[in-house]
Formats: C-alpha cells, sequence, structure tokens
C-alpha cells in the first residue's frame, strides 16, 4: 500500500472529456490526477476507432480518434496532470461535508487519493474482457479460465487452450508456450489479425509439432470445482470434438461495463449518471459527470457536449478548492495570466 | 425505404421501416431492437451488432469485408451467414430483409 496522494480532483477516465477537463481545471490552478483502467489515455477514440476520422470537433473538419486524442494531451502538458494507467477506481468514500466535500478514492491496484473533488468521465463504463457465452463459465473463472495472465505460474505444466485470433491470443500462446505443458491455440478461421512475425512464431510451433492449432469455436466446457478438464470445439463443419485442458484463455476483445460506479453511491438512471446542466454535479455534492456516462435532458453523446460539460464543472469546482476566491471570467486570448498558466507568454 | 424484420434469439420477430441509405444497425437502434448493442457507433470496431441473414438474403446482402471479418473474431457463435449489421447499407433491393440476432453480443 502506497502513501496516499493528496491533489484537488480525481479525474476517473482519460477519455477526451476528462483529458480537457485537465485543461480548463489547470486554467483555474486546480491540479488533477487522472485514473483509467486502459494502458494509455485516449478511452474509446484510442480503444475503438484511433484511425478513424472524426467529423464534429469543432474547429478540426477531420481528425481521427488518435490525432484528437495526442492533441488533447498536448494541450493539458503545461498542466503537468498524472496519469494512472491500467487501475480502476473501485471506490470513491465521502469524508468531507457537503460545503465542504471531501473524497477518498482507491483503485484495484491499491493506489489511496484525498481530493475535494471527483469528475467522473467514464464513458460507457470501464473496459472490460468480453466474456463468452459458454455455459456454466461463471465457476471456472479465476480458478482455471482466465482472461488475462497475471501470473505465468498459473499455467506451467499445464494443458492451455487460448481462443482468438488477434495479438493478445498470439501473444499469450507465444509467451507462454515454455511454461505450458502444450498449448492449443483455437481461432474460428485460419487467418489472424495479429502481427505477422507473431503469426509465423505461431505457425512455425505448430509446424514442429509443438503446439496445435484448431479451426473451431469453443462450444462447452468441463470440469469439477472451478477446475477445467475438457473443452468441446465445434469445427465449422459443425462437428464437434472434445480437447483435455486444464487453462483457458478466452481473447474476444473488451466491451463496456459500467463496472464499480454503481457503488459509488450516486444516483444512476439506466447505467448513467444524472446530473444539473449548470455545474454537471452529481447527486453527491463534489462529485461531477461529464461525457458520455452522464444523462440530463437534452444530451447528445457527442465528444463536444464532453468539452462543454468539464468546462462548466471547472467552475464549481473552483468554488469548492478555493472557497475564499473570487473567479474572474478571462479569455486565453487576452488574459496574460492564464497565458503564463499555459507557458506562452 | 425498406421493411427489415429482426427475429431475435426467442424467436420473436418485430418488422420495422428502415431508410435507404442508413444501415441495418442504425435501423435497429432507431427502433430499439433488443439485442443490438453497436458499441462503437458504427465504427466497425466492436462487433455488438452481429446478426445471422436469413440464408434467403445472404447472396443480396454480400460477403463481409476484410475489415469486418477481423472484427467477427470478437463476435461469438459465428457462422458462415454472420454479419456485422453496422456494415450492411439499406437499399431497395433488401426490402423483406431478414436478420436474426445473437443472444450475446458482449
Amino acid at each position: 500500500m502506497s502513501d496516499t496522494i493528496i491533489t484537488d480532483v480525481v479525474i476517473v477516465g482519460a477519455g477526451p472529456a476528462g483529458l480537457f477537463a485537465v485543461f480548463e481545471l489547470g486554467l483555474l490552478d486546480i491540479r488533477a490526477h487522472l485514473i483509467d483502467i486502459l494502458p494509455r489515455a485516449g478511452g474509446q477514440c484510442s480503444e475503438l476507432y484511433p484511425e478513424k476520422p472524426i467529423y464534429d470537433i469543432p474547429g478540426f473538419p477531420i481528425v481521427t480518434g488518435q490525432g484528437l486524442v495526442d492533441n488533447l494531451v498536448k494541450q493539458i502538458e503545461p498542466f503537468h496532470p498524472t496519469f494512472h494507467f491500467g487501475e480502476m477506481v473501485e471506490a470513491v468514500e465521502s469524508i468531507g461535508e457537503p460545503n465542504h466535500p471531501a473524497f477518498r478514492v482507491r483503485t484495484d491496484a491499491g493506489k489511496t487519493f484525498e481530493c475535494k473533488c471527483v469528475i467522473v468521465a467514464a464513458g460507457g463504463g470501464s473496459f472490460q474482457p468480453k466474456k463468452p457465452p459458454i455455459a456454466g463459465i461463471d465457476a471456472f473463472e479465476g480458478k482455471s479460465v482466465f482472461y488475462a495472465v497475471r501470473r505465468m505460474e498459473d499455467f506451467r505444466d499445464k494443458n492451455v487452450l487460448i481462443v482468438g485470433g488477434g495479438d493478445s491470443a498470439l501473444d499469450w500462446t507465444l509467451n507462454l508456450h515454455p511454461v505450458a505443458r502444450r498449448i492449443t491455440l483455437v481461432h474460428r478461421r485460419d487467418e489472424f489479425r495479429g502481427a505477422p512475425h507473431s503469426v509465423n512464431a505461431m505457425r512455425e510451433l505448430v509446424a514442429a509439432g509443438k503446439m496445435d492449432l484448431v479451426i473451431g469455436q469453443v462450444s462447452g466446457i468441463a470440469g469439477e470445482n472451478g477446475e477445467l478438464a475438457t473443452a468441446t470445439i465445434k469445427a465449422n463443419d459443425g462437428k464437434a470434438h472434445e480437447i483435455a485442458c486444464e487453462r483457458l484463455m478466452p481473447f474476444f476483445g473488451l466491451t463496456m461495463k459500467l463496472g464499480p460506479i454503481a457503488g459509488w453511491g450516486l444516483n444512476l438512471h439506466e447505467n448513467l449518471v444524472p446530473v444539473d446542466t449548470e455545474k454537471f454535479e452529481t447527486s453527491t455534492p463534489g462529485i461531477f459527470a461529464i461525457g458520455d456516462i452522464n444523462a440530463y435532458p437534452g444530451k447528445l453523446k457527442l465528444i463536444l457536449s464532453g468539452f462543454h460539460e468539464g468546462a462548466l464543472a471547472a467552475q464549481k469546482v473552483h468554488r469548492y478548492v478555493y472557497p475564499d476566491k473570487k473567479l474572474t471570467f478571462q479569455y486565453t486570448t487576452s488574459s496574460t495570466n492564464l497565458q503564463k498558466k499555459l507557458g506562452v507568454n | 425505404m425498406a421493411k427489415i424484420t429482426f427475429v431475435d434469439s426467442e424467436g420473436r420477430a418485430r418488422t420495422v421501416d428502415a431508410e435507404t441509405g442508413s444501415t441495418v444497425m442504425e435501423t435497429a437502434i432507431r427502433n430499439s431492437i433488443p439485442e443490438i448493442l453497436a458499441e462503437c457507433g458504427g465504427a466497425c470496431a466492436c462487433a455488438t451488432c452481429h446478426v445471422y441473414v436469413d440464408e434467403k438474403w445472404v447472396e443480396k446482402t454480400g460477403k463481409a469485408s476484410a475489415m469486418e471479418e477481423d472484427m467477427l473474431d470478437f463476435a461469438f457463435e459465428v457462422k458462415p451467414n454472420s454479419r456485422l449489421c453496422c456494415q450492411i447499407k439499406v437499399s431497395d433491393a433488401l426490402d423483406g430483409l431478414v436478420v436474426a440476432t445473437p443472444g450475446k453480443q458482449g
């Protein structure tokens, strides 16, 4: 357990809305830490459509998802935000009063933050591995069915079934190969999306008889007390056969789930967080929600809405962080004070 | 304008009007068709608008592109008639199209 990190604001989610909130807070001298379950900034933009063009960002006739994220990261550099990637915020606990809010925020990596305000910019929720619809799979998860490798030793001398055709499936096929007793890679077609050198390395192992490649889909699993014994593979011609295996790793990409947010005591409506449209504050004073995760009459799930919401939320955050300071509205074009903060004057 | 019928995994059919030029996914979302999530909003980036095209229509809707085939790797219980319906454009030729939705998208 690390020491508690003290900051003004914790932003949950480092997608476009969360990133731009750093800018608006920074102009008001408010420091922020960003926490995201993904290994990099950008949220859905980077995860779902990094190369796809976006046409409705004001001032950018065309920009890719990754291009927008890269620009936002550059734009907030003057405010030195601290990123905590690969971590999920598990708990947000109120330790203040309605007029002087304060929160203790804990992540699943064991970090603790204390802050005056929390901005939830979690988009569609946290990205989590897709679980295949195999009957009874729940009983094996965490014991013999894994969606990520936390400890290589869990796979030592085991017959491991890896399912998927992308980089995750191929990388773990290659990495676990020296450790496992035998690896079987199962994919629905004999074509792989992964990096060509990984595909070649896998094919060489198969040609040398050092692992198996099976074309088909897993239709069932069996075992006892959470320990897997066999998996049924349905080939594309409809024929099924069983493979003995003690470990299964399905790699079907990521999906968005609301996750622990549901347990933070906020009012929720259909997995969204209702806010007012003046401050974008939730039912808990000091906790704000911006971007795709919030709901209010007329809400449009556009990136530009998230930017606007962050700017307005920052005004109210300022009152909580600096209760005695009067906020004077200024423009970045003319204010030498703001330009100094941006490092351009 | 075309009529499209969505049959859910329980066998319940819903027939809706689809605008020419829109996609089958957009038609589903506009009409609150269950079992179509479309998390990525039509970018062919998530495989949560997976459908099975009725055998009689497979020829007319055509084959999945290489990119769509890649994304279908993320779908469950993929069959030869599997498509991501954000990649099927509505035209008059698809009037009467029938697609089935799987029980689980994501």
